[in-house]
């Protein structure tokens, strides 16, 4: 493990940032169980969702990133808080590790008054710019773009940001992937590229519509990247490669390309039960459950079972009041249908 | 003062008055740069605000309005250049299910002041992928504003009015009108969107029309003076916001109305205008919406084919005389 801590999570409670290296197994420590918690939560997240989508209080769709969670808290660990993340529709986690409220993200589930957009986003578009998470996308590969657009902004203006990307295996066969690749490595921009490689897209294994073996990172070479693969279920792994990316960006040395394998437990939403899928390919992944075998891990360096235990209990208790605060809140008025179009409020397109 | 000068110039005149007085508008496109574009509109941009602030990109149209739309969300004003609107095809997800609909689904957390700008329309034979009129694609679609110039003036005033505005505009520029040249006021121009102009005012007939069409609709008008009708040409300039009280004002006083519209012929900008005045203006007239547009074809690149498709001066006085007869 690196020593020094670099992230700044939103939610408090990890090591400070730069602490002089190495007088840092604590603050080490401090900052994976922080990242133990990201994931405790995020996995409570997606499950409440489930059951409530299950229950019928979530409406229409919901993309599940159960078995991802590694990726999204390491991440959220190392980005400084105006860094700007860019996702996809299996965004619920990548929002709330940013730090949007989980009461106000359920709401926008249950298409409540209070929720995150209003109800206008749902499950596929929740967006909370005071956390810095700039939209959940749901046209595959069109987020990629946008995200070098918010690079280039935070370069010429020297803000010091850097953009991070996730996206699925399947949108690096569309064309904005690649567009987007090219720009921002002739652009050099601060950009982290994340593909999240859960192995197939809806219903498709990735590598059954692929030319290549690892469908990112394959492909970096062509825009004078570093082909980079990491274990998405491994958090340490994670946080290292998220960690140097970031610090690249940072120092203006243009983007990166990270490809990180991992599975969804579940299938592509709603009540899709993935069966689509090898019996012992879904086993072999969920012994490679990316919480249980950091929690093993933890506990071999360090923490204590009640550190742990502590921190699954406060997760439950922030998750559990989120649903009650949500369940409470009214549906929106017919009010707010014709509210912010544009600028001035309204939707008017005449005078 | 007034000064003569060309549409085209008057395209880099109103970038270069935005970009010496707000340091975060950018101009990117395809050749936009170094060989000041492909019709000629952006010269010496590079040369006077630098290679950072106006910058050449890859053929990568979506990348292009993707890159405008993080920009804008991350403090600039971009403007960013489609080479001819037909590739706005190649793009439309980014305009239409990105740009668009951004400030509503997040419940207006993220602003978006960028202009994209393209050239628009025929009459230079280029054939079917390279002269069409899309005003009506991004008219259709909630949370864009359209604008579509026909003078010089009202280029330079309309483009600054797009870059000050804080939503997104698609700003159409008819590539016909380039090399035509009008008065320019000097000093800064700035004016205001969703305003028509009536351009001409004749108390027989009211003809409606958009960028190219305008000119054609005054041609027409003159020949119908000689003729002993009397017409008013609206100009709609923006098609969102859409002026409807000039039009409708302009509609009830003569009660005879025609739109001239490039577009092919269905859902075209003046079906909708047609509609309005059916629905609010129907007792003041004296016959019914006559709409005069292009066929429902794809365009023919021949001289003789394109002109004989697109309305002409001709045609409208035609189509006007023998509504009256
Ligand atoms: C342009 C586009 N094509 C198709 C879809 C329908 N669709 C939604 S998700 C999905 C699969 C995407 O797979 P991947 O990129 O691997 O992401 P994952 O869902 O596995 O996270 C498809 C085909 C879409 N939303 N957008
Ligand atoms: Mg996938």
């Amino acid at each position: 493990m690196p020593a020094s801590a670099n992230g700044h999570p939103r939610n408090g409670g990890a090591a400070e940032a730069g602490s002089p290296d190495r007088q840092h197994g604590a603050a080490d420590l401090a900052r994976r169980i922080h990242i133990y918690r990201m994931m405790v939560e995020a996995r409570l997240f997606e499950e409440t969702a489930y059951r409530m989508f299950l229950g019928g209080l979530v409406k229409g769709t919901a993309h599940l990133a159960i078995g991802q969670e590694a990726i999204a808290s390491a991440f959220a660990a190392a980005m400084k808080p105006d860094d700007l993340t860019f996702c996809t529709y299996r965004g619920h986690i990548h929002t709330l590790l940013r730090g949007a409220p989980p009461s106000r993200l359920l709401a926008e589930l249950f298409g409540r008054d209070s929720g995150i957009c209003g109800g206008k986003g749902g499950s596929m578009h929740l967006t909370d710019t005071s956390a810095g998470a700039m939209g959940c996308y749901a046209i595959v590969g069109a987020h990629l773009p946008i995200a070098v657009g918010a690079a280039w902004a935070a370069a010429e203006r020297g803000t010091g940001q850097t953009a991070v990307c996730f996206f699925g295996d399947g949108a690096t066969n569309i064309g904005a992937f690649h567009e987007a690749l090219n720009m921002a490595a002739v652009w050099s921009l601060p950009v982290v590229f994340v593909c999240e490689n859960n192995q197939y897209m809806e219903y498709t294994p990735i590598r059954s519509v692929t030319a290549v073996e690892n469908p990112a990172a394959d492909r970096a070479g062509a825009y004078g990247l570093d082909a980079i693969l990491v274990d998405g279920n491994d958090a340490d792994q994670m946080f290292d490669t998220a960690r140097s990316a970031i610090e690249k960006a940072r120092q203006g040395e243009g983007p990166s390309l990270i490809e990180a394998a991992t599975y969804r437990h579940g299938g592509h939403s709603r009540a899709d039960p993935g069966d689509y899928r090898p019996v012992d390919e879904v086993a072999s992944w969920k012994a490679r459950d990316p919480i249980p075998t950091y929690r093993e891990r933890l506990l071999s360096e360090g923490a204590s079972a009640e550190q742990l235990d502590d921190v699954e209990a406060t997760a439950e208790e922030v998750i559990n009041a989120a649903v009650e605060e949500a369940r409470a809140a009214p549906a929106p008025p017919a009010s707010v249908i014709g509210t912010n179009l544009w600028a001035d409020g309204g939707s008017a397109w005449r005078n | 003062m007034a000064e003569l000068i060309t549409y085209r110039d008057a395209v880099g005149r109103a970038l270069a008055q935005e970009m010496e007085r707000d340091e975060t508008v950018y101009l990117i496109g395809e050749d936009v740069a170094a060989a000041g574009g492909v019709f000629k509109t952006t010269p010496g941009l590079r040369e006077r605000f630098g290679p950072r602030r106006v910058r050449d990109t890859p053929i990568s149209e979506e990348a292009i309005i993707g890159a405008a739309m993080g920009a804008a969300m991350n403090g600039l004003r971009p403007v960013a250049e489609i080479m001819f609107s037909d590739f706005l095809a190649t793009c439309w997800d980014m305009i239409a299910n990105q740009i668009a609909k951004t400030r509503y689904m997040t419940d207006g957390q993220v602003e978006l002041p960028l202009v994209i700008r393209t050239a628009n329309g025929a009459g230079v034979r280029f054939g079917a992928q390279h002269s069409q009129s899309l005003e009506n694609w991004a008219m259709a679609v909630p949370g864009l504003k359209v604008v579509a110039p026909s003078t010089p003036q009202d280029l330079i005033e309309l483009l600054a009015a797009s870059i000050r505005d804080p939503d997104p505009v698609v700003f159409f520029e008819h590539k016909a009108l380039y090399p035509t040249s009008g008065p320019v006021d000097d000093g800064e121009l700035v004016g205001e969107l969703g305003k028509a102009a009536v351009v001409r005012t004749g108390g027989d007939v009211t003809i409606v029309a958009l960028a190219a069409m305008v000119p054609k609709a005054v041609a027409a008008a003159e020949i119908l003076a000689l003729q002993g009708v009397e017409a008013t040409v609206v100009d709609l300039r923006c098609l969102v916001p859409l002026d409807t009280q000039t039009l409708l004002k302009a509609c009830s006083q003569t009660g005879r109305v025609f739109t001239v519209e490039e577009n092919p012929r269905l859902c075209g900008w003046g079906a909708e205008i047609s509609s309005i005045i059916m629905e609010e203006a129907f007792f003041d007239l004296d016959q019914p919406v006559v709409r005069i547009t292009t066929d429902h074809i794809p365009l023919p690149s021949a001289d003789a084919l394109e002109d004989a498709t697109i309305p002409s001066a001709e045609r409208i006085v035609d189509i006007v005389s023998r509504t009256l007869d």
